[in-house]
């Protein structure tokens, strides 16, 4: 029976319960309901006490794992949505972030966040918020794209000493399926390439690996171009060595995200390559981001807010034609 | 782990009484001194005094022990912190840039701690360690050794304002957790007075709401604030769950050592919260016999000489280098390894 995105984070959930005491989990609605996605369903009955419901306070929560990460605890904290944790921001960003640095105490907190848009979500459902987070010395940020990522690199995030933002994509949640949790053993800080090509590099991450997979696919069938699709996988620390050696390959870069365009993890990819492999450019680099507006309610508007394969391959015709 | 012997009602005696003077006039004699530094442009950066704030502090900072309690205090608090067992030289190293200190250079004056004894270390932004010392509670709770802890954490009444000041309240309180939380109504957040703060009449009244016991006190007295926060620390100690402390009073210097306090009124000044608590405090230990005058004088003597010591010390020691600094905000190996680090140097 296959398995889905959502069970791979719950499933792990489960693992880190079971074999870590130092391991507890915090946020909304997250004990007897099971979470608003169901990401922890049935695990306040397994782990009475370790599985806790906090009030609508994101500022606290984030507040109480930090305090009780100090005690050596393993927190893992679900906002309900990406887009809460703004609420939280000070705490993640000043509290968490500084810590290490400052005392030489590290804060092993996992904050997990419901990512990204789905159709009908509109403007406060449906933010991807890696680069708010991401430009903060003292955090990792990842943001996986696949079923055995999600489980592996959940794992991973609550092991790190380090607060980890982990970015969970809502769209991926139950659309993606698997055989099973089994992966390729990568670690944070790898980037994988999930399709070889040898005409242009895709870099995307989090849901937008699979638009670019998509996206290739169709040049693939329509001109029988070879775009190889390189999956982030964590935005920081960034793989810049598996983009540059792509880019090496390809001569070419689309930097894709979900993400809104001003800045960003694609602006990142994009001056990382200008900065450190700009002789290997046969061409402008690009970049393809959401539409500078909130992410609009209804699902047209919404489909065509988000990069798609249709907009991919545009900017991808574009780039192979220069 | 170790049984904790039954707390019972807090008595004040000669002995609290006499460590309670100790560390108020260690911390104002430490601040008049880092003042000094100050002015004498030895610091950088800020230098905020507690001076006015003593007795307040250190009442609270007197119940509490290191490697047990769980204490998170703010800019004014270094008599609180001095009376919980923080020695002068951490102090001196963290103002004067020390690497031996416990920041190491990387933060400085008021914003330092050893949180793995229970000192946290404040961020600037106010309310937001009430939910961290809930959160290193609740940790104790899930751990089993939350017997006979007691966690603490002071504000000003500027903080009673924030969002994070709220939510870590109501946390508290959801949560039942054995901690006391002291508001400094010190009249002044910077240059904001009362009224343009909040609009209740006390905000002790608050207590009612969040689901809290609450404590008034006039906090220019040394006794009062003794068997006040003697009494709610004992109280959170033996399991009655979260307590809010407001003590009304003034800050008797400005906001830090750069502001001459000049929006502070004669009327205010001269008012009862402008009494120093210094000498009513020491009017208080020689009238409880607690103290001599020549006792008193020996006590100056001797906490000077701490002083002065622990200034030199710190002055001697290297401070950071900027060229051997590893320059690295992550811990794992995850940061170490990549071309962050790379980007790092």
């Amino acid at each position: 029976m296959p398995v889905t995105y959502i069970d791979a984070i719950r499933e792990a959930q489960l693992y880190l319960l079971e074999t870590d005491p130092d391991v507890f989990l915090y946020g909304q609605d997250i004990g007897e309901f099971g979470g608003a996605f169901k990401a922890t369903k049935g695990l306040q009955e397994r782990f009475p006490g370790r599985v806790k419901d906090a009030p609508i306070s994101e500022d606290a929560m984030i507040g109480v794992a930090v305090g009780a990460a100090i005690e050596g605890m393993k927190p893992i904290v679900e906002m309900q949505f990406a887009d809460f944790s703004s609420i939280a921001f000070n705490q993640i960003v000043n509290q968490a972030a500084t810590h290490y640095y400052r005392t030489g105490v590290s804060i092993p907190l996992t904050v997990r966040m419901p990512s990204g848009g789905t159709p009908g979500s509109g403007p406060f459902h449906s933010q991807s918020m890696e680069s708010i987070y991401a430009h903060y010395p003292g955090i990792v940020v990842v943001t996986p794209a696949t079923v055995a990522d999600a489980y592996s690199m959940l794992i991973e995030s609550v092991q790190c000493p380090d607060p980890v933002v982990y970015c969970e994509h809502k769209f991926l949640y139950r659309w993606l399926k698997a055989e099973d949790f089994k992966g390729d053993g990568l670690p944070i800080g790898k980037a994988r390439i999930t399709r070889s090509g040898k005409h242009a590099t895709v870099v995307a991450y989090s849901a937008m690996v699979h638009e670019a997979v998509r996206a290739a696919d169709i040049l693939q069938r329509e001109g029988g171009w070879e775009i190889e699709v390189v999956d982030l996988r964590s935005v920081k620390p960034m793989d810049t060595d598996t983009i540059i050696a792509s880019v090496a390959r390809t001569g070419r870069l689309l930097a894709l995200g979900e993400a809104f365009p001003w800045g960003g993890v694609s602006a990142e990819v994009v001056s990382r390559v200008v900065a450190e492999g700009f002789h290997l450019l046969d061409a402008p680099p690009m970049r393809l981001n959401a539409k500078d507006t909130p992410v609009p309610y209804h699902p047209k508007l919404w489909a065509a807010h988000r990069p798609t394969p249709e907009s991919v391959c545009v900017a991808l015709r574009q780039l192979l034609a220069y | 782990m170790e049984k904790p012997s039954p707390i019972s009602k807090f008595e004040l005696n000669a002995e609290h009484g006499r460590a309670l003077f100790r560390a108020m006039l260690t911390s104002r004699m430490l601040e008049a001194k880092l003042s000094s530094l100050y002015k004498a442009g030895k610091i950088v950066g800020g230098v905020y005094l507690g001076k006015g704030q003593e007795a307040l502090s250190a009442s609270l900072g007197i119940c509490l022990k290191q490697g047990r309690d769980v204490f998170a205090p703010l800019i004014r608090d270094q008599a609180g912190r001095t009376a919980m067992g923080e020695e002068i030289i951490e102090v001196t190293r963290t103002y004067l840039g020390s690497v031996e200190g416990p920041m190491r250079g990387r933060d400085g004056n008021i914003h330092r701690g050893r949180p793995k004894d229970g000192m946290l270390a404040m961020i600037s932004h106010l309310g937001a360690a009430v939910s961290v010392v809930a959160g290193a509670l609740m940790a104790k709770r899930l751990r089993g050794t939350l017997a006979g802890v007691v966690g603490a954490t002071c504000v000003g009444d500027g903080a009673t304002s924030t969002g994070a000041f709220h939510e870590g309240l109501n946390v508290v309180a959801v949560e039942k957790l054995p901690m006391v939380v002291v508001i400094a109504n010190n009249q002044y957040a910077y240059s904001t007075p009362t009224q343009s703060q909040f609009a209740c009449e006390n905000l002790i009244d608050r207590a009612l709401g969040y689901g809290l016991v609450g404590h008034s006190v006039d906090g220019t007295d040394m006794l009062a604030c003794a068997e006040v926060l003697g009494e709610a620390v004992a109280r959170a100690r033996r399991g009655e769950g979260p307590q809010l402390v407001e003590a009304k009073l003034l800050r008797l210097s400005g906001h830090g050592e750069h502001d001459d306090a000049s929006y502070v009124s004669e009327v205010m000044r001269e008012s009862h919260a402008g009494r120093d608590c210094m000498e009513v405090a020491r009017a208080q230990m020689l009238e409880k016999g607690w103290h001599s005058g020549s006792e008193i004088a020996d006590l100056e003597a001797e906490v000077s000489e701490q002083i002065v010591a622990a200034v030199a010390m710190a002055q001697k020691e290297n401070v950071p280098n900027p060229y051997t600094e590893d320059w690295c905000a992550i811990a794992s190996a995850i940061g170490r390894t990549s071309v962050e680090s790379e980007l790092c140097l």
